[in-house]
């Protein structure tokens, strides 16, 4: 174990700042019933309002396995996860999910996709249709509305799925992986628009990538998961961030040395 | 819109090849029948095949016109499959759902599916008589399996990612299974669909030539009791046609339906 427990750009003032817990999960630990090994182990993470999380680590680390917990798709082996004080152990609306693939329903066109969550929640029509409209700005696809998901490009697929977790309006957003499988260009620009979308919401954000500049760019705060079992290591607040949590300085003379530090964490696991 | 124009070319090209070759296999009975390389008796001119067609459209077969044998038919066959389908779709689908459900009817459908249909139509005649009841009990039990089988297998295929992501947006039980199970796998079902129809209108025809009093198939069967090749060419074009016609409409709804399948 390489890694010193000492963070090496610690930051009270912005540590501090006072923030509403959204998500706490208590002490979870995880396992298949098919395996020796937990996946997690003891986990205590608490999300707060308006924090962008982005999560890190090294492959088959059990970042998935958090994150699917977190969403009520899976359930702990020991300890709870709570929204605001509340227990939970199902999927809830107030929890939305972007998945690494854009699982947006094949056969509803965008709108429909969109609208899905206030069509469940009983909206009217027109409160549907507004909200539907507001949200296709928002990801700049307004004139894709009537179009099926197989007729959009990934990029486009990737901001319709957003847009379909957005409008259901969740306290938290959980994301797994949701630009990996995009060119670099499109990625670079998927994260200008989420960063926007993020200022703009004030919603909660749990981001997995195994991105390091990825993290550096969209996270007020990092989080880097060690295997075998799953855990937190390093637990930090981006200091790119401290100005301005919505741009990035990649001139920072901080970011090299911030940089390598991460890469070094992920290594070392 | 360039590559598109460009399918639809290289679909009409195909569709060309397809009637030529039918074309060609017309002149070739053509030119075996007018230098009777075959007994007339086995193999009619086309144009005699054409006027008898001309003559049953006209007269009927047998004290009932040609439109009522095929319409005896597609009754039965009708009948039969809308009884599968209302039968056969639910239990799949609950089936799909609970496994204890579907240990309950497996074996019994399992058994009954691989045997040749009228191995067990002598039974139904014995039960329900030679009129309608038993044939449409015999295409009802030969349509439900490939149906419920098809239920069955696409609920039990659908993407857990996509129940999860509808029941995070909100979804409560009933609307999951409304609004994402059921359209998931409208698709399957329609396949299940078309796959009954064939196996169902293969046993009709069988049925009719077993037992029966009217219908397209018994209307072959008498014929060739008399040596009318010529009808019973007649009759065995229909059914073809009438079969060809069926697959193209359920295809043609499932390409403008389910445009979005396999993408
Ligand atoms: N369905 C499963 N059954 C058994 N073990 C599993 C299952 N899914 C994942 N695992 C195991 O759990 C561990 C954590 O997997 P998880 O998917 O959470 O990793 P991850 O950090 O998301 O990896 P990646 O970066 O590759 O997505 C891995 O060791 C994996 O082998
Ligand atoms: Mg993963």
């Amino acid at each position: 174990m390489a890694i010193t427990n000492r963070v090496p750009f610690e930051d009270k003032d912005f540590e501090q700042e006072q923030k509403r817990k959204i998500i706490e999960v208590k002490n979870i630990s995880f396992q298949y019933s098919s395996q020796q090994q937990a996946v997690l182990q003891n986990i205590d993470l608490h999300l707060h309002s308006n924090e962008f999380v982005c999560v890190l680590g090294p492959s088959g680390c059990g970042k998935s396995s958090l994150l699917n917990i977190i969403a009520g798709f899976q359930k702990p082996t020991t300890g709870e996860v709570q929204i605001e004080g509340k227990h939970y152990s199902k999927p809830i609306s107030e929890i939305g999910v972007v998945f690494q693939h854009h699982n947006l329903f094949p056969w509803m066109k965008i709108k429909e996709n969109v609208g899905f969550g206030l069509k469940m929640k009983g909206h009217s029509k027109e409160e549907i249709e507004k909200q539907v409209h507001h949200f296709l700005q928002l990801v700049q696809l307004e004139s894709a509305g009537d179009l099926l998901p197989h007729q959009l490009s990934g990029g486009m697929k990737q901001r319709a799925a957003i847009a379909r977790t957005l409008a259901a309006d969740p306290k938290a957003i959980l994301m797994d992986e949701p630009f990996s499988s995009l060119d670099a260009l499109t990625k670079e620009n998927m994260q200008h628009h989420l960063l926007l979308l993020w200022s703009e919401t004030k919603k909660t954000i749990f981001f997995i990538t195994h991105d390091v500049d990825e993290a550096l760019r969209l996270g007020t705060r990092i989080l880097v998961m060690q295997p075998n079992p799953g855990k937190i290591a390093i637990d930090m607040a981006n200091p790119l961030k401290r100005n301005n949590p919505a741009a990035v300085d990649f001139h920072h003379k901080e970011f090299q040395e911030l940089r390598s530090y991460l890469i070094g964490a992920i290594k070392t696991s | 819109m360039e590559k598109l124009s460009f399918e639809i070319s290289k679909e009409v090209k195909f569709r060309g090849i397809s009637i030529v070759s039918v074309v060609v296999l017309v002149i070739i009975w053509a030119i075996v029948t007018h230098f009777e390389w075959v007994d007339p008796y086995f193999i009619p001119k086309p144009l005699e095949v054409w006027s008898s067609f001309v003559v049953l459209l006209s007269e009927g077969y047998k004290g009932a016109s040609l439109f009522t044998h095929i319409a005896n038919s597609m009754y039965r066959l009708f009948t039969a499959l809308f009884l599968a389908f209302i039968t056969a779709v639910p239990l799949g689908l609950l089936c799909g759902y609970s496994k204890y459900i579907r240990a309950i009817f497996d074996p019994i459908i399992e058994f009954y599916r691989p045997l040749p249909p009228l191995a067990y139509y002598a039974l139904l005649v014995l039960w329900l008589g030679i009129e309608n009841e038993s044939k449409i009990a015999l295409l009802f039990l030969s349509g439900f399996a490939p149906l419920f089988i098809a239920t069955a297998a696409a609920v039990e295929k659908l993407p857990a990612d996509r129940m999860n992501a509808s029941l995070s947006l909100g979804a409560t039980k009933r609307q999951l299974f409304q609004y994402i199970i059921l359209p998931s796998c409208y698709p399957d079902i329609l396949t299940g669909l078309r796959t009954s129809i064939g196996v169902t209108y293969a046993t009709l025809v069988a049925a009719e030539m077993v037992a029966a009093t009217n219908g397209i198939g018994w209307m072959v069967l008498d014929a060739s009791r008399y040596l009318r090749s010529d009808i019973v060419f007649v009759g065995i074009i229909l059914m073809g046609i009438i079969a060809i016609g069926l697959d193209s409409l359920l295809r043609f709804y499932q390409a403008r339906r389910f445009s979005w399948v396999g993408k």
